[in-house]
């Protein structure tokens, strides 16, 4: 009878909480994450899907934390990427090492979708070149591969040293990107994973790997064991290689070229395997424009809020303390330094994916212009002046609150000001780990090559900006008092 | 009777070059000194010692009868009125926020703000209207007497003027040394003022204090500098600055 409460009150609470489904940023593990998710509501439990996030760390972190319950992964990538070659990349050789780390494999689904490199048909049959040792006798070949293949342990310089390549120029690229370059000739050899649209759609020749270097990568969905019910379990498991190589083909084309919502691409093909599938849904511009919008304003208005909360108090410290400025100043100008998208990665493991990182990042970055502006607005107050508030026999508080502040308040709402603007921008980078905005249309703009789809982040994006922009300079006539808008007194 | 200030024994060097070598100083109640001298005396600094801007680096401050300390000074600036040279007036606030900043802060009720505005402003000669300007509307010699306004406004008994007519142009200022000397008189308040113009010294002082490089050189009335010089650079610093006979302006 206890027992028997206890797994109702435990049911309600696990199915209280959402499901989530993480996928990467590229269009298979996009559809499969809609897959997965369609699945599950078709089981009756409540999921949604974290689309597009940064890469395999950023998921497997989320994964660890329980920020995702679920994500499409391969096991060539456990092995290599996550557990650092240390594994066998076989199902056998996985599942204990992702069992130590609370992750089980709910489901094989059929198809391997391997690293091969690539060049276009004409080129690869004019020099001849079938498999890889065939490229070290054309050092003059340009590489470009995609940056996550460039860094991981079995990416490029894995296969540099199993092969000797000769050639020098090598640079990273978005993968996507990648393929306008081969297209455009500008490219002549890539990474590519063997199950993309584009080698059939380009013509492209994949070439063989002589020297077996690249391992297996079989598509898995990890689920955490935590997440795990046995209502999980059982509606994952009904996707048991359900899903050959042909039809991931066919799938990423569907959704690549064809250019048709992996949500509607998923519901398809769950349909067709007949397979249950919530009802698709297809999300209008409109709709998509409100929600982006919505989103990346309160990744700003948050994280503006905060470094305002907090630079302004650090820019008064900074000032009345000469010493201890220069430190403060110097910290967080050293913040302001560190490349956006680091700070954004480097965020995950404390604070997960979503909204969190991406606003922890943009307050950070927000901070020094208004900690700057404040320090130069208080620090520059003529001596007279200074001299003038202290006769008076305030008390600091009053003097700052009346006096100093005000004096120093064009100064500062400019540092507001500068800080809005770069978060307006920044904030876009935030759909890497999540967090939505207008960074979303961006990402599956730039991944679709869909120009109207990238505009329609990046023209909301630079709108909000110079709207921002404007708001400050209304906001000065209301904020900075008359006297300071108008020539001073020593400039008659 | 006690001097309202005593500067006892204070020095200060600015880097390594002294401003003022140790001198002891006494500012009598109920006068009006002048710290006279030609610049780099040291006179501008005695005046920020006697308010508390500049700390000596020897010797102490009495501010009737008590040390002015960091700590002690906040409360005594109450009782202290400062007009600097340019006016100081905060560009931010109109002039009557700048009049009545800290008697708002006191919580001194609004008919006898009102009422002290009002007497204020018709010592100094100025309309009701500037009330609501901010300093950038006002002349020179408006800015003056605000900061006249400002600095009485909590009926201090030390008046300091730093160089308070310096930037104003010669018929401005011997207007304002005219109400100056009129407000002077009708006041129970202890002036100190500095200038480096002996002319505006003797008109408006009682005690003039001639200053040299951060020493007192000489003490006394206008007619004692003039009749009985202390010494050679007295004689030729009053020389230097007296209104040739015929009336010619220098």
């Amino acid at each position: 009878m206890n027992a028997g409460l206890t797994v109702l009150v435990l049911a309600l609470v696990l199915g209280a909480g959402e499901v989530r489904v993480g996928s990467k940023g590229f269009t298979e593990s996009v559809v499969l994450g809609e897959i997965a998710t369609r699945t599950l509501a078709a089981s009756g439990i409540p999921a949604v899907h974290v689309r597009e996030l940064g890469g395999t760390r950023i998921l497997w972190e989320a994964l660890q934390r329980g920020d995702l319950d679920i994500y499409p992964e391969y096991t060539g990538t456990l092995a290599e990427e996550i557990f650092s070659g240390g594994v066998p990349a076989t199902l056998e050789g996985l599942r204990p090492a992702l069992a130590a780390h609370g992750v089980e494999i709910a489901a094989v689904l059929g198809f391997s979708n391997g690293y091969a490199l690539g060049m276009r048909e004409p080129v690869a049959e004019r020099l001849g070149i079938r498999r890889f040792s065939d490229l070290l006798r054309h050092p003059e070949l340009r590489f470009a591969f995609s940056n996550e293949f460039l860094d991981r342990g079995d990416g490029w310089r894995a296969l540099q040293r199993v092969y000797g390549f000769p050639q020098k120029d090598v640079r990273g690229m978005d993968h996507d990107l990648a393929y306008r370059g081969l297209e455009s000739g500008a490219v002549d050899v890539t990474d590519l994973y063997s199950t993309d649209a584009e080698i059939r759609a380009l013509g492209l020749r994949v070439l063989e790997d002589d020297r077996r270097h690249f391992p297996d990568y079989q598509a898995v969905l990890l689920l955490r064991s935590q997440a795990a019910t046995p209502a999980v379990r059982a509606a994952l498991a009904g996707l048991d290689s359900r899903i050959s190589a042909p039809e991931m083909v066919a799938l990423n084309a569907r959704a690549k070229l064809d250019h048709v919502q992996e949500a509607r691409v998923a519901a398809e093909f769950l349909q067709g395997a007949g397979l249950a599938s919530a009802p698709a849904k297809t999300i209008g511009v409109a709709e998509r424009l409100v929600v982006n919008l919505r989103d990346h304003l309160l990744l700003v208005a948050v994280a503006l809020a905060g470094s305002v909360l907090v630079g302004l108090p650090l820019g008064i410290l900074a000032a009345r303390r000469a010493r201890l400025g220069q430190v403060v100043l110097g910290a967080v100008g050293v913040l302001q330094t560190l490349p956006s998208l680091a700070i954004l990665v480097l965020m995950i493991p404390l604070l997960g994916i979503g909204a969190r990182p991406a606003i922890a990042a943009l307050f950070l970055y927000g901070l020094l212009p208004v900690v700057r502006n404040t320090h130069a607005g208080l620090t520059g107050i003529s001596g007279e002046l200074r001299e003038a508030a202290e006769a008076l026999g305030l008390p600091g508080m009053t003097r700052l609150l009346r006096i100093d502040l005000p004096l120093a308040s064009p100064s500062i709402l400019a540092g507001v000001q500068t800080s809005a603007v770069i978060c307006v921008g920044t904030a876009t980078l935030g759909a890497l780990v999540g967090a939505g905005g207008f960074g979303q249309p961006i990402l599956t703009g730039i991944r679709l090559a869909d120009v109207g789809l990238l505009l329609q982040g990046a023209v909301p994006a630079a709108l909000l900006a110079l709207a921002v922009q404007g708001g400050f300079e209304l906001l000065g006539r209301w904020v900075v008092p008359r006297g300071l808008r108008l020539p001073g007194p020593d400039e008659r | 009777m006690t001097p309202l200030v005593l500067l006892d024994g204070v020095s200060r060097a600015y880097g390594g070059a002294a401003a003022v070598h140790p001198l002891t100083l006494a500012v009598a109640r109920g006068r009006t000194t002048v710290l006279v001298g030609p610049s780099g005396s040291g006179k501008s600094t005695l005046l920020r010692m006697m308010v508390g801007l500049v700390r000596p680096d020897t010797g102490r401050v009495l501010f009737d009868g008590r040390p002015l300390t960091q700590a002690s000074a906040p409360a005594e600036r109450l009782r202290m009125g400062l007009v600097l040279q340019g006016g100081g007036l905060f560009p931010h606030l109109t002039v009557e926020g700048n009049a009545t900043l800290v008697a708002r802060h006191l919580g001194w009720p609004e008919p006898r703000i009102r009422a002290r505005l009002d007497a204020l402003l018709a010592r100094v000669q100025l309309p009701r209207d500037v009330l609501g300007r901010i300093p950038a509307e006002l002349s020179g010699g408006q800015r003056q007497r605000v900061s006249l306004v400002r600095a009485l406004m909590l009926e201090p008994v030390l008046l300091l003027l730093d160089e308070a007519l310096g930037a104003l142009d010669p018929i401005i200022r011997s207007e304002l040394q005219d109400d100056l000397k009129a407000a002077f008189k009708s006041m129970e308040t202890t002036v100190v003022l500095v200038t480096h113009d002996l002319a505006e010294a003797a008109y408006l002082g009682d005690t003039l204090v001639l200053l040299r490089d951060g020493r007192i050189v000489q003490e006394g009335t206008a007619a004692d500098l003039v009749n009985h010089p202390a010494d050679p650079f007295v004689e030729h610093f009053v020389r230097a600055q007296r209104t040739l006979p015929g009336g010619a302006a220098r």
